[in-house]
């Protein structure tokens, strides 16, 4: 919302506030300004001039030399190109250091051997155009012999004055619930309170006209669940011309475009008083009546943009018995747009229903000033004043003769809200830690137009989001000032602190993750249904490509690592902590937290990636792991395995199919079932008193025998002297029979009460021998 | 005897004196020591001497040869001692040369960084951490929190949804977590919820369709709008320092009343007007409010007992205002060019 100070000094006098100090205490008081822009520094040293004298550039045919009036004793020499002056003519001349929007300096100078003073301007210079000044030309001097009031003006003047620049504009951002601030009025009503400043807002004076509107126009509202009063008056003798020029500064500062009398009335209107007004021209109207009513299905309406439009039941509109003329809070038809041959006008003010009228708007695609606020419900009580306030701007105007009465119809009634609230100081002051006085509240709720009834306070009409006792004391806070209330300390125990138990497993495994050398990502998960088919679906998705949550934490990450690979990211180890969705028979799927790790590049080997997932999985004492061989398609058919943990399934790992990148390890891990296989904080065990005895075993057996199971063969026969076994060397080759591989490990023995003897690990040792031969059928290499 | 004793004296110790290593020290311990040594056959002679001399004569051959071992073993360290210092003359190695970094230390997504900073800051005032479904019903998302069907918050063109009835929708806030924990949680409570949230945005510079938000909650006897300023302000403190200045403003939002936006004085200016706060001097950081008395009452608190607030701050935002990052899909994408600046 753009307000102009001018405008607004017409009901709140701040002429001493400065931009700033206007921007930060409206900010303060719940109205942000997000800018404000002064017009008057747009241009500097541009004054009104009148030519006294026109001669030819002698050398030159198309150039001329002007005497100019710029109210000192001598006139100003300045040469223009322009073919459009004659003497007499009052124009802006940019004098000798001068400044244009822009920032263009002008200084005096020769022009083929003339001096030259300065500069005429037209409007484009000027950054303006003939909406601006529907007198002047583009092509050529901007002359302002129209604009120019002797009773105002002096020659000499400051150009901005004449040119509508002496003004600051300030841009809003209003709130949805404060439709009201959407106009000049509601602003000055929220400045007054803010600066403390009183606050005249005269009520329009109803223009009794002549003839009755009865007469001429009947209005009946159809569907009154979608229109709760609709208020017209009907114009006739139009006479369309351009808008003065005080009231086309207005609608310029404001960002709006002035286009004639008729229309920038309702816009004018629209703009003080925050009700969106419509003026049909009374010749499209058959049968001298308008009905407002639901689409057909399928109805089609061209509106003034000059689009069709396909519409629905869901859509209001204004209609003849015979065909629609305007879409309701959206847009007017383009059958009864004002033309300038529009002799008679009717002047629609009326309240629709918000939410139908955003719906529309939204199915559309056609959002306008007047269905933006709309959407956000107007005040029932503004429909009349703002007809009446039209009527009296355009009778000033000499715009058309008002015809007597106006034609009110009520739809639904609308509840008012924020009705006889009981005022509760003390409940307001406890609420914010305050001790405003009873006064201070009363006086504001007052200024700010709430009716005052002892202690019972009524919000004014505008102000449907009023509904509680903490509303009033959000109005009470605004003007209190939010920034004096002070600060105090949250007092308390609470019962339960810190994280919990699975919150800090999960920060143990990003910091474990981050330890053995992985890099935190953050992905999407949304994603298409190639990735999961079987995710949850969003119906209303951005794009295919962001339509499925994810099941799976894999692809996003492989697109990581392949976007870095594109990157030129040779290494990476990445991982990423996040959730996947599954569906399920409950009213919403099941979310699992997953860490996803995965490394590629020089040095990342299956052993090598593996035993950093073992060392994760050892530091979150997630302990009797076994990796079982896995299918999953995802993954090289014989480089993956199950991670279990006790038997249960806590994630997976493996080389990723090579057919989906070449040289990927990655690991998934479950963190909500993991964290349900942590064991126990370890406790102190006693160190060793007796050395170990060190062996080692080389035995060669089938290709097909694991690891795994020669490790639990050689456990299972070992006796409780073994104290550990691991695994050292794999050999496959000439060295071996044919079918067959070596694998050695190193085997401790130690007795906890005594020094253990040679002939005793010897005999171990034996036993274990013959354990895995009989086991496994694994001898020892020889 | 006594004279031949001398001479052997100063010819042993001139001969010490100009032994440079411990091999040379050994051989002259051996010449003038050893059972061959030179000493000891001085000593063999004492056998001529007439008794009465040989007294005496042992006193000081017994000198002698304590004297001379003294010196060797002086001398023995004395040479130890500079083939020390020889040797770590020649192990200096170019410290400037770079160390092996071994596997390293992963990279630290600058989000978690943020993230982990506010939640420690929430931990100490005594908070806990929440946490709840991204795949919410959007009973929890909206209803709960004042915000009936109709409201544009809930239009499919801001929210996405599950299911054509829009029942499910995928949460817009993690307020949806704040209103389960009201409901199974008698006051007092105080609770941060951050997490994923989605809202129906076209990615941009600083738009995206997913992103980290961290709402509070505190809900107790007598909780005031000062509470809540402490309570930011403390949050702003812990991020950027003491002398951080904020400013609380009105705003509105349907599920707190009073309603306020909070700004930071912008830090690279302080205030005057820049780039990085748009000529403003504030940074907007956060919404936030005291809990609307319908909410409340939703959740089975009773309003007339009970007071609270509430508030959301936008994660990804921090964390951007902090490094200075002016893209937010830097932040998605994952380049390890860019993970690896933090």
């Amino acid at each position: 919302m753009k307000l102009s100070r001018e405008w607004l000094n017409e009901f709140v006098a701040l002429d001493g506030v400065s931009d700033k100090e206007f921007a930060d205490k409206m900010t303060m008081s719940g109205s942000i300004v997000e800018g404000t822009d002064n017009l008057s520094e747009k241009i500097k040293n541009i004054v009104i001039g009148r030519v006294t004298e026109i001669k030819r550039h002698e050398d030159s045919d198309h150039l001329w030399v002007c005497a100019v009036d710029i109210g000192k004793d001598e006139p100003v020499t300045i040469v223009t190109g322009a073919q459009n002056l004659k003497v007499g003519d009052v124009v802006p001349a940019a004098l000798h250091n001068s400044f244009l929007p822009g920032g263009t300096k002008i200084t005096k100078g020769k022009i083929r051997g003339v001096k030259s003073e300065g500069m005429l301007c037209g409007l484009e210079e000027l950054e303006l155009d003939t909406h601006d000044f529907p007198f002047a030309i583009m092509d050529g001097i901007l002359t302002l012999n129209a604009e120019f009031d002797d009773a105002e003006f002096s020659i000499g003047d400051d150009a901005n004055v004449i040119l509508g620049f002496d003004d600051s504009v300030a841009d809003f951002e209003i709130t949805n619930n404060r439709p009201d601030c959407l106009c000049v009025r509601g602003l000055a009503r929220e400045s007054a309170v803010t600066f403390n400043k009183p606050l005249n807002l005269p009520e329009p004076k109803s223009v009794a006209g002549t003839d009755d509107v009865a007469n001429w126009l009947t209005v009946e509202i159809a569907a009154p669940e979608l229109c709760s009063r609709y208020s017209a008056r009907v114009v006739k003798n139009v006479k369309i011309e351009p808008s003065p020029r005080w009231l086309r500064r207005r609608l310029r500062a404001s960002g709006v475009r002035p286009i004639n009398n008729i229309v920038d009335v309702t816009n004018y209107v629209m703009l003080e008083y925050g009700q969106p007004m419509h003026a049909f021209d009374y010749a499209c109207i058959e049968g001298n009546k308008i009905i407002v009513r639901r689409a057909n299905d399928g109805e089609v309406m061209n509106t003034l943009d000059g689009n069709p439009r396909k519409l629905n039941p869901d859509m209001l509109l204004i209609t003849d018995p015979t065909k629609p003329i305007g879409l309701a809070g959206v847009m007017g038809g383009e059958n009864s747009e004002i033309t300038d041959d529009t002799k008679t006008i009717v002047l629609e003010s009326a309240t629709f229903n918000g939410t139908s009228v955003r719906k529309t708007a939204l199915a559309l695609g056609m959002r306008t000033d007047a269905s933006s606020r709309f959407e956000k419900g107007l005040d029932i009580d503004n429909t009349v004043p703002a007809v009446e306030r039209a009527c009296e701007l355009i009778s000033q105007l000499g715009a058309g003769e008002i015809v007597g009465g106006i034609s009110d119809v009520w739809g639904s009634k609308i509840e008012k809200s924020g009705q006889n609230l009981q005022l509760e100081p003390n409940k307001i002051n406890a609420l914010l830690g305050t001790n405003i006085s009873t006064e201070f509240m009363l006086k504001t709720l007052a200024d700010l137009g709430f009716s005052v009834n002892g202690e019972k306070v009524s919000a004014p009409s505008w102000r449907s989001d009023i509904e509680h006792w903490t509303d009033l004391s959000e109005e009470v806070a605004r003007f209190w000032g939010y920034d004096v209330i002070e600060e105090s300390e949250l007092l308390g125990s609470p019962a339960e602190r810190g994280l919990t138990v699975s919150q800090k497993f999960k920060s143990k495994v990003k910091e474990l993750a981050l330890s053995l050398g992985y890099s935190e990502t953050m992905t999407y998960s949304l994603t298409d249904a190639v990735n999961a088919p079987d995710g949850p679906e969003v119906i209303n998705p951005l794009g295919e490509d962001k339509s499925r949550m994810r099941t799976s934490m894999l692809p996003s990450m492989l697109e990581v690592v392949k976007r870095n690979i594109d990157y030129g990211n040779a290494n990476g180890k990445l991982f990423e902590v996040a959730r996947v969705y599954w569906k399920s028979e409950d009213s919403l799927p099941v979310e699992q937290e997953f860490l996803i790790l995965a490394a590629y590049g020089a040095g990342v080997d299956f052993y090598g990636f593996k035993g950093g997932v073992e060392e994760l999985l050892a530091k979150l004492r997630i302990g009797d792991i076994t990796w079982e061989a896995e299918q999953n398609p995802s993954y090289h058919p014989g480089r993956q395995a199950k991670i279990k943990s006790g038997g249960n399934l806590a994630g997976v790992f493996g080389q990723v199919h090579p057919s989906i990148a070449d040289g990927v390890y990655v690991a998934e891990i479950n963190i909500n079932e993991a964290i349900r296989y942590q064991s126990a904080e370890p406790t102190y065990k006693p160190l060793p008193k007796y050395p170990a005895v060190l062996r080692d075993l080389a035995l060669v057996c089938d290709k097909s025998v694991t690891v795994y199971a020669l490790e639990n063969a050689i456990r299972l026969s070992g006796g409780k002297l073994l104290e550990s076994v691991e695994f050292f060397d794999l050999y496959e080759g000439p060295q071996v029979p044919e079918g067959k591989k070596s694998v050695a490990f190193s085997l401790q023995f130690r007795d906890a009460e005594r020094s253990l003897t040679d002939e005793i690990a010897d005999e171990a040792m034996s036993k274990i021998i013959s354990g895995v031969k009989e086991a496994l059928g694994a001898e020892i290499r020889k | 005897m006594k004279e031949q004793l001398e001479n052997l004296k100063h010819v042993a110790l001139a001969e010490v004196a100009l032994a440079t290593d411990a091999v040379a020290i050994e051989n002259l311990r051996i010449k003038y020591l050893g059972r061959k040594g030179e000493v000891t056959a001085v000593l063999k002679q004492m056998g001529a001497l007439p008794p009465e001399e040989r007294p005496a004569a042992g006193a000081l051959a017994n000198e002698l040869r304590s004297e001379l071992e003294s010196a060797f073993l002086t001398r023995g360290e004395t040479v130890e001692a500079s083939a020390f210092e020889e040797r770590l003359k020649t192990e200096t190695l170019d410290v400037t040369i770079p160390g092996n970094s071994g596997n390293g230390v992963g990279h630290k997504h600058p989000v978690s960084t943020v993230w982990d900073e506010a939640v420690d800051i929430f931990l100490a005032m005594g908070f806990t951490v929440a946490e709840g479904p991204e795949i919410e019903l959007s009973e929890y998302c909206f209803d709960k929190l004042n915000t009936p069907p109709g409201h544009p918050a809930r239009d499919r063109q801001d929210t996405f949804y599950l299911d054509e009835d829009e029942v499910v929708c995928l949460r817009t806030q993690t307020s949806s977590v704040q209103i389960r924990t009201m409901e199974k949680t008698k006051p007092p409570i105080r609770i941060i919820s951050p997490g994923r949230v989605y809202r129906k945005d076209e990615i941009d510079a600083t738009h995206s369709p997913i992103f980290l938000q961290l709402e509070g909650l505190v809900v107790d006897k007598g909780i005031t709008m000062g509470n809540l300023k402490w309570t930011l302000n403390e949050l702003m403190r812990g991020l950027y320092g003491p002398d951080v200045k904020t400013r609380f403003r009105p705003h509105h939002f349907p599920y707190t009343e009073p309603s306020c936006e909070v700004d930071m004085q912008c830090f690279a200016c302080g205030g005057k007007g820049c780039r990085v706060c748009k000529g403003e001097g504030w940074i907007e950081l956060l919404g936030a409010g005291m809990v609307h008395p319908k909410v409340l009452a939703g959740c089975g608190i009773d309003p007339d007992v009970y007071s609270g607030f509430a508030f959301g701050i936008g994660i990804e935002r921090l964390t951007m205002l902090r490094f200075e990052i002016n893209d937010l899909r830097l932040l998605y994408e994952n380049d390890f060019r860019f993970l690896k600046q933090f």
